[in-house]
């Protein structure tokens, strides 16, 4: 199982939209840094995420979504894992892709 | 200029704008802009802010940065009032995309669209875009 990293803004870099092209089902995503707001409600690429939701498992890194101030915004299915479970992520994946 | 406002000590008065166009943490950009604003109001001079794209996001209620252990700036902007610097636009556009409102705010904010935004920009001495 590969875990894909996004760490850029989908609003300013298309490496989210990469990823979501080449993931594959039965992967992971992590958002990441200012890939956190891709994890956000209403938003022009929200459907594009809850779109790969059922074939992808889609987390966030908790710290990241509340430095943002965007715990309240969240989308329903996106699991929210703290640096820990991060590890444990990184840890139960056979390779990490990081989409910079 | 002769025409240009005065300020009290008799120096003169310009328009800047400052375009905010990144997201807080990811980048420097956000904070340094930031200074840089306070110090453009320091010297009084005619200031306005625009957020726009992820700018918008160093506006945004409810940051909590303990966990990333950074320094959550964005109390800053509650104190530009008491710099005299009130004009703080939104773009339209962009609050839409992120699926924000005017209410997501730390502070009082004009939204403006693309189009009023492009005048504002007409009418400045100086632009300076982070």
């Amino acid at each position: 199982m590969l875990l894909h990293t996004v760490n850029k803004s989908p609003f300013e870099k298309n490496a989210l939209d990469s990823c979501l092209r080449m993931a594959k089902a039965g992967s992971s995503i992590l958002l990441i840094e200012d890939g956190v707001y891709a994890a956000t409600n209403n938003t022009s690429v929200s459907e594009k995420v809850k779109g790969v939701m059922g074939d992808i498992t889609v987390y966030a890194l908790e710290e990241d979504v509340k430095a943002r101030g965007m715990q309240d915004k969240v989308m329903d299915g996106i699991k929210l894992v703290d640096y820990a479970g991060f590890v444990d992520l990184v840890a139960e994946s056979d390779n990490v892709s990081a989409w910079l | 200029m002769m025409s240009d406002e005065m300020m009290e000590d008799g120096g003169p008065v310009k328009k800047f704008l400052y375009m905010n166009r990144k997201a807080p943490y990811g980048t420097v950009y956000a904070l340094e802009s930031l200074e840089v604003v306070l110090i453009g109001a320091a010297f009084e001079q005619d200031v306005s802010l625009v957020f726009a794209d992820d700018g918008l996001y160093q506006i945004a209620k409810g940051q909590d940065t303990a966990g990333i252990e950074m320094k959550n700036f964005s109390p800053t902007y509650r104190a530009l009032e008491m710099y005299d610097v009130e004009q703080l636009y939104v773009e339209k556009e962009s609050l839409e995309a992120r699926g924000l409102t005017a209410e997501d705010f730390v502070v009082e904010v004009e939204v403006k669209t693309a189009e009023e935004i492009r005048d504002l920009m007409e009418e400045q001495d100086v632009v300076l875009s982070f």
